[in-house]
């Protein structure tokens, strides 16, 4: 029934591994993987840490159905006018920096994957012939078959060594990439210990073992995803979640401000709709239309059809339509909102029509009513290659008899999106998806602290595989090159002796509070004070809240094993990051139709005064608010190849 | 749950739901344990040698099947579906409703 057994890991609390390096790697997902092949191929030392394992690790460890925003051979489309449509939709709140490099390398970083072993086309010919195929190069296309810039990829890959992280993971073992697994960071070490220095290496503690690890590095680089569990934490029936792992809840966040980095759109979220945890509908399942099964027809309980529409209402029949810009439309975005870029979708008073009865509830995708041809490539490629769909979705429903040419999945994306209650809305998402606050950083991929680099989720504004590998890969060439620059590091003692005591600490009670609990409460405390509704008296509650939490009952939390430390350890980096979302949210003093930021005391929505970047970061422990301009990157073309004179891509222009 | 009747009961605490997110095949699975890289690190190995891993921290498991991905031997281990996210369908021809 219960599994009891004696730890089956060594135990070796409060022994420490002392290990330098060039290039330290924080998180050995996606971008860090990139980061650290970067880094070796210049023939430099580099270590990577993770807190699970990195032949799987990460938000992008089950797969990847597509390879988004890339300019290439089949595409007329230019880097500049790709990123547009993240600009318009997120209303000028977006990384225009990261978004632009990952576009401008996206393509050269494909290729870079497929030498390494990972399939990237259709060399078995599998969908010859197909609208969305290049006959010459056997490259699939997504979303829009006109303007062919979004890849459909087999980042699953069909048997396990293809899976792309597994690639990624061989390659960083050729070229002798030191991997530490089962390492969770739980600090950055600054120069003399002082916040807002130069990043000269982090700590960790092994959560199988309890060993800790410091590491000395002449540069790092932070891509530790980004947090969830923020508005709501489900201890048991975590269910079917959307996109990202447990285990991203944010460290990088919490580590990187108390070392003083520089974060913005802290005070971003999304409304909550019921679908993180087991208490949601399933809904990234087979019967999402807006996603995976874009474009395929959707029925009501009879049978009857939903059209599909363009941007400007005309009805699309057929699904080949649907792939194709509207008259006098540049190309298609995924999930753009925006008149300029938006896809085709179901008609959007849809629900209004269900209330007067024009359609019967429950709706059903009609995979055995498109061609062949789509459903194939809408259940092997964009469902079965996006990460874990390959075994909860695809894999569990054949097992169980469902054959996409007979059956059509019901949907319960549809059934979501009526009108929420009150305390519904209260609940946000912060990392679960979409874009969210993140590190600011420069041209080099830099933090506004020295020796401080990052790439992929731990962005602001950042988002998707193909921008977390192509800012991995140019993170490392770039804290490469300061490497050959830069002076010895020193670490403080003091500092890591610090760290060593706060770690450690829960280990040593006997009773208290446990780890769930402490997030459980966490989470109300946002929800209460920090919600859709927010004014300066409910967040300066909330903020003292989590302050006398975190006086009070995290110093009882207990842990009694190394698991569940790393456990306690992320809660108390939640408790953090919850902070950083407060102190942001005070700062802004307007609201926000694109941050989805509502203040009952300044209801002026998106007010052309507040029309900026607000940006936090900690001086000697005070929390300094500032100000950037939406563009403060200047023009991305110019900025990048002035950045970049040296790079030579795998692309000839 | 194991049968009490005609046995001796115990107390313990409820077990955690989920209980079982994956599922592994004592026939197929011959104790390998490479689905200890799991992403949540919730598989831990068999005191016993060569028997299938145990699930120990069941509630924390996400369903991303990498478990099931890296195992070489086809069937020792299954994903298994929460049950109050088991999704219906129907034959397109028929009309008949199926649930996972």
């Amino acid at each position: 029934m219960f599994p009891f057994m004696r730890w089956p890991y060594p135990i070796r609390y409060d022994l420490e591994s002392d290990l330098t390096t060039d290039v330290l790697v924080l998180g050995g997902g996606i971008a860090g993987c990139w980061a650290a092949i970067s880094v070796a191929k210049r023939g430099m030392k580099v270590v990577v840490v993770d807190k699970a394992d990195v032949v799987i690790s990460g938000a992008g460890g089950a797969g990847c159905d597509h390879w988004l925003n890339t300019p290439n051979p089949c595409s007329k489309l230019t880097a500049e006018e790709i990123v547009e449509w993240e600009c318009r939709t997120n209303g000028g709140y977006y990384n225009g920096l990261s978004r632009y490099i990952a576009a401008r390398e996206s393509y050269d970083t494909l290729l870079e994957l497929e030498k390494m072993g990972a399939k990237v086309r259709d060399t078995e010919d599998e969908f010859k012939g197909a609208a969305f195929r290049d006959e010459k190069t056997k490259f699939l296309f997504a979303y829009d078959y006109e303007n062919k810039f979004n890849f459909r990829v087999w980042g699953a890959g069909t048997k396990h060594e293809e899976n792309f992280k597994v690639v990624l993971y061989n390659e960083c073992k050729r070229l002798g990439v030191e991997i530490h697994n089962r390492v969770q960071v739980t600090s950055l070490l600054t120069e003399g210990g002082e916040q807002g220095a130069r990043v000269v290496g982090a700590t960790g503690v092994n959560i199988r073992t309890g060993e800790f690890f410091v590491f000395k590095a002449k540069a790092t680089i932070i891509c530790l995803s980004r947090p969830q569990r923020i508005w709501r934490f489900v201890s048991e029936l975590s269910g079917l979640p959307p996109t990202r792992p447990h285990t991203c809840i944010g460290n990088g966040h919490a580590i990187a401000w108390r070392a003083g980095a520089e974060f913005t759109l802290m005070e971003k979220s999304i409304t909550y709709h019921g679908w993180t945890d087991a208490q949601g509908y399933p809904c990234v399942h087979a019967q999402n239309a807006e996603s995976s099964a874009h474009g395929c027809t959707m029925v009501d309980a009879n049978g009857k059809e939903v059209p599909w529409v363009d941007r400007d209402g005309r009805v699309l029949k057929t699904v080949a339509e649907r792939f194709r810009p509207a008259p006098g439309q540049k190309y298609l975005g995924e999930r753009a909102t925006n008149y300029e870029h938006r896809l085709p979708g179901l008609i959007p008073d849809l629900m209004e029509r269900v209330r007067k009865g024009d359609f019967t509830l429950p709706f059903y995708v009609d995979l055995p009513g498109i061609s062949e041809e789509e459903r194939r490539v809408i259940w092997n490629m964009m469902i079965k290659q996006e990460g874990k769909y390959k075994w909860t979705t695809v894999d569990t429903f054949e097992r169980a008899g469902f054959d996409p040419a007979k059956h059509q999945p019901q949907n319960y994306d549809l059934m979501v999106k009526g009108p929420v209650n009150w305390w519904q809305e209260q609940y946000r998402r912060f990392g679960e998806g979409g874009d969210c606050g993140g590190l600011v950083v420069d041209w080099n991929l830099r933090t506004n602290l020295e020796g401080l680099y990052s790439a992929g989720d731990q962005l602001f504004a950042s988002n998707y595989h193909y921008h977390a590998a192509t800012t991995g890969r140019y993170a490392g060439r770039k804290a490469a090159d300061y490497v050959l620059r830069v002076s010895e590091p020193v670490i403080t003692r003091r500092q890591v002796d610090d760290e060593k005591t706060r770690v450690y600490a829960s280990l040593k009670r006997e009773d208290g509070v446990g780890w769930k609990e402490l997030n459980a409460a966490s989470a109300m405390i946002m929800s209460k004070y920090c919600g859709n509704y927010k004014n300066e008296e409910l967040m300066k509650i909330g903020l003292w809240s989590l302050r006398k939490m975190e006086e009070e009952d995290a110093l009882t939390a207990y842990s009694s094993d190394p698991h569940k430390l790393g456990r306690t350890l992320d809660v108390l980096d939640i408790i953090t990051i919850c902070q950083m979302i407060i102190h942001a949210s005070m700062a802004r003093k307007a609201s926000s139709k694109f941050l989805n930021f509502h203040r009952l005391d300044y209801p002026e929505v998106d007010p052309p005064k507040w029309h900026k970047f607000i940006t936090i970061r900690q001086e000697k422990g005070r929390v300094i608010v500032g100000e950037l301009p939406t563009d403060f990157w200047g023009p991305p073309k110019e900025n990048y190849e002035a950045h970049n004179r040296d790079y030579v891509g795998l692309v000839k222009e | 749950m194991p049968n009490t009747i005609g046995k001796e009961v115990y107390a313990f605490p409820n077990p955690p739901a989920p209980h079982r997110p994956v599922i592994f095949d004592p026939d197929i699975c011959n104790g390998c344990n490479k689905c200890l890289a799991c992403q949540m690190d919730v598989i831990y190995p068999n005191p016993e040698k060569d028997k299938p891993p145990i699930l120990m921290f069941a509630d924390e498991c996400w369903y991303c099947g990498s478990c099931v991905d890296i195992c070489p031997r086809p069937g020792a281990i299954r994903v298994n579906h929460p049950l109050m996210q088991r999704p219906i369908w129907r034959d397109r021809t028929m009309g008949k409703l199926y649930r996972l």
